[in-house]
């Protein structure tokens, strides 16, 4: 990586010492809490699945069980009527399904339930390890097939089997990367739902059915084409880690996960939403999956010339926070977007600073770079041309993935013709500039060297505020996106759970073990 | 006298259209004889598909040129928008319209409601910065406006709506997919109207698919679309408030 833009190193050093402080108090307070998604999530992976006649999942069943008694952990009480109940893993949610309860069985033989569940981990978590390893075969196998930056399509009919064809479609045509959007409702309920769906609005949901069913055909079209084909989905909102858990179980190779958004831009509870990143971070990181952060969310919300040092602050966050979950820089798709109101002047090469400028600063990430859609309008040439000046930029820094423009953003989801366009702009325009990263410098004193130092420096500056009122403060005043959010406000705060003295979760023991964390 | 109009491409009255549309064939001589005659079974007159590609092995993509005959007498349209663009006041003028006709704040809660999470039409009318240089409500010294962000239940909206004594309330609906607003925009005029307080404020709707014609049947006082600024909502609450105030 060459520095073009002349960054201060010490600058830099300075704002990751800032972001460390900050995180620690949060991470304090994160090592000594679970929630009802962290337990589920455990379950998941141990093999809790499926869902009684009313739709509740297996998962949701027990640990509405024992409500009250979380604080020792799910797993045992789980495994506890596993070794009580008889059978297997299948017959025991069946049997939750139809009415029984975890709690009914006293806990019995302490050692053989112990020995049972530390079974039942490594069984799940080398399910986890062969996905990963097939990813990283398949890559191997076909490495350079892929675009670079990888080309991100998304798909949101509502239905699972809708989205198949227009994945497929997309993959066929060069996309290297298929979304599923969500239903836009999904982020702020309190379970999964369970199987596959065909009604969702703006989205379709985000079901392990629904991945096993996409995965398979991208697959289909990976062997076809000689080209890994990246499945994304959400992990962000109130249930992060299960849905990282399901992900990591499907073989989903990219998930939407931020530190701060769901708190942010969904109003879920502070507390709630640092205890559930941690622990999905480190399934993502387990399972080999790339996370996408969310600050195109600061974009859209504040204005993006004015606001750009919020995005670099909340990039040194995301990375601080997905450092301490055990997660190496490669896997960390640090989000941005060019999101400037398009009538400025000179705008283009303060969004060619602001890319270049996260390129240098974060050499390993992937960067998650995202199209123009507050400015586009029913304007469909001028957002197709916005869009080519948004490919360009990409190119010209080598941000890892690239989420595809669509001209017709802001008027309806994509049309297959949209993609298609999209595709076939971004094609050209890489292609025919592909070598212009090594030929270009920037000019001393000149307009992009000055505008990426000044937003380091507004960085700095913003960090060192932000470590003095502490994080949770900051986001309660409003610091981030103009939003406040009060500590024990928002939603799901009563799925937050002191750990007791008894605690035991051996999912979260054997993850810290293999990532190296010491807490 | 008729004032005949129809499309213009270089000479007047040519009718010239320019189309793009996929279908559900391969590419090929035949997929491009299919799209030229569907735009023909479509009632233009000529049509020349200038360009076709695949899409993928089943759709192919086609951008065509066609002739219509089909002409308007443009005498006989009439605009169903809330506001012509010469009466709406700027911000300045609302304030000191609002100060001398009331002579006191708008109170204005806005929120996108139910499950649509899209905050990005109400901040585009309400936030301080307003958007493409037209300042939001949030900067009218003469309007206090809270704005609840998304995903807000309609009780929610209405209750803090009632709270606050606000004088209007603005419902912002992003996604329509499958006409998931439409029930959703129609409960919260049903909620006001159980609660005998349909009358207390002015109801307005917006959003990209939202169509004034189409927020006044379902009961609201006005919807506005596509284009909308901040000062087409306040020149409507304020001219709609003092209205009001002198029944």
């Amino acid at each position: 990586m060459r520095n073009k833009l002349g960054l201060s190193k010490e600058r830099i050093d300075r704002a990751r010492e800032l972001a460390e402080r900050i995180a620690l108090p949060v991470l304090d307070f994160v090592a000594g809490h679970t929630t009802v998604t962290v337990e589920r999530a455990a379950l998941r992976l141990i093999g809790a699945d499926g869902s009684n006649a009313d739709g509740a999942p297996v998962p949701n069943l027990v640990v509405d069980q024992l409500k009250g008694q979380l604080e020792s952990g799910a797993l045992a009480p789980y495994v506890n009527a596993l070794l009580r109940s008889g059978g297997g893993v299948g017959e025991l949610n069946a049997k939750i399904a139809g009415g029984l309860k975890v709690t009914d069985f006293p806990l019995g033989d302490r050692a053989a339930v112990r020995r049972k569940t530390e079974e039942l981990v490594a069984e799940g978590l080398k399910r986890v390890g062969l996905s990963r390893k097939h990813r990283e075969a398949k890559l191997e196998e076909w490495k350079d097939r892929n675009s670079k930056p990888l080309l991100y399509l998304i798909v949101a009919t509502g239905n699972i089997y809708e989205d198949v064809k227009q994945a497929q479609a997309a993959a066929l045509k060069g996309a290297d990367v298929i979304a599923v959007i969500r239903t836009t409702a999904q982020s702020l309920l309190d379970y999964v739902p369970y199987g596959a769906t065909t009604e969702g609005f703006g989205g379709t949901y985000a079901t392990q059915e629904n991945f096993r069913i996409m995965r398979a055909a991208l697959d289909e079209v990976a062997e076809r084409e000689k080209r890994y084909i990246w499945l994304t989905n959400y992990a962000s909102g109130l249930c992060m880690p299960e849905i990282a858990a399901m992900g990591a179980i499907e073989r989903l190779d990219m998930m939407l996960n931020d530190s701060m958004y769901g708190i942010l831009f969904r109003d879920i509870n502070m507390y709630r939403t640092f205890v559930d990143q941690k622990f999905s971070r480190m399934i993502n990181a387990y399972a080999g999956i790339t996370i996408n952060t969310g600050e195109d969310n600061y974009l859209t919300t504040s204005d993006a010339f004015e606001k750009a040092n919020t995005v670099l602050a909340s990039q040194f966050l995301n990375e601080r926070f997905a450092y301490a979950a055990g997660m190496p820089a490669r896997l960390m798709g640090l989000g941005h977007a060019m999101e400037m109101e398009p009538g400025i002047e000179n705008g283009f090469l303060y969004e060619l600073a602001q890319a270049q400028m996260a390129r240098e600063i974060f050499p390993e990430a992937p960067l998650k770079y995202m199209p123009p859609t507050k400015f586009m309008s029913g304007d469909i040439f001028k957002g197709h041309v916005m869009d080519s000046m948004f490919n360009f930029i990409s190119k010209a820094t080598d941000q890892g993935i690239h989420l595809l423009g669509m001209l017709t953003e802001a008027i309806h989801t994509p049309f297959m013709m949209d993609r298609f366009l999209g595709l076939e702009s971004a094609k050209y325009v890489m292609n025919s500039m592909a070598g212009f990263s090594d030929e270009i410098e920037f000019r001393e004193g000149g307009i992009v060297k000055t505008r990426a130092n000044k937003v380091l420096e507004e960085t700095v500056v913003f960090l060192e505020e932000i470590a003095q009122k502490g994080l949770l403060d900051s986001i309660a005043q409003g610091l981030f996106a103009d939003v406040k959010r009060p500590k024990d406000g928002g939603k799901g705060l009563e799925g937050l759970v002191k750990k007791g003295p008894e605690y035991w979760n051996p999912v979260e023991d054997e993850l810290k073990k293999a990532l190296g964390l010491a807490r | 006298m008729a004032n005949v109009i129809r499309p213009y491409g270089d000479t007047l009255d040519d009718g010239k259209v320019q189309l793009s549309f996929t279908l559900p064939v391969p590419d090929g001589p035949r997929g491009r004889e299919a799209a030229r005659l569907s735009v023909l079974g479509w009632g233009f007159k000529d049509c020349e598909v200038v360009h076709s590609a695949a899409v993928s092995d089943e759709f192919s993509f086609y951008v065509a040129y066609a002739t219509t005959e089909a002409g308007l007498d443009y005498d006989l349209v009439q605009s169903a928008e809330v506001h012509s663009e010469d009466q709406v006041m700027s911000m300045d003028e609302t304030n000191d319209y609002i100060r001398a006709k009331l002579g006191r704040k708008i109170v204005l809660v806005g929120a996108c409601t139910g499950f649509d999470a899209h905050t990005v039409g109400i901040d585009a009318v309400m936030n301080m910065k307003g958007y493409n240089h037209h300042f939001g409500l949030e900067r009218y010294p003469m309007i206090e406006a809270y704005n609840l962000g998304a995903q807000v239940p309609n009780e929610k909206l209405i209750e803090f709506a009632a709270r606050v004594k606000a004088d209007a309330i603005l419902v912002s609906q992003i996604v329509t997919q499958k006409d998931v607003h439409v029930e959703n925009m129609t409960q919260f005029i049903e909620l006001l109207e159980a609660r005998g307080e349909r009358g207390r404020f002015v109801c307005i709707a917006g959003g990209p698919r939202i169509s004034n014609k189409f927020a006044v049947e379902l009961g609201y006082d006005a919807g506005f679309g596509k284009g909308t600024y901040a000062e087409h909502v306040a020149t409507f609450v304020a001219k709609k408030l003092v209205e009001k105030s002198l029944a």
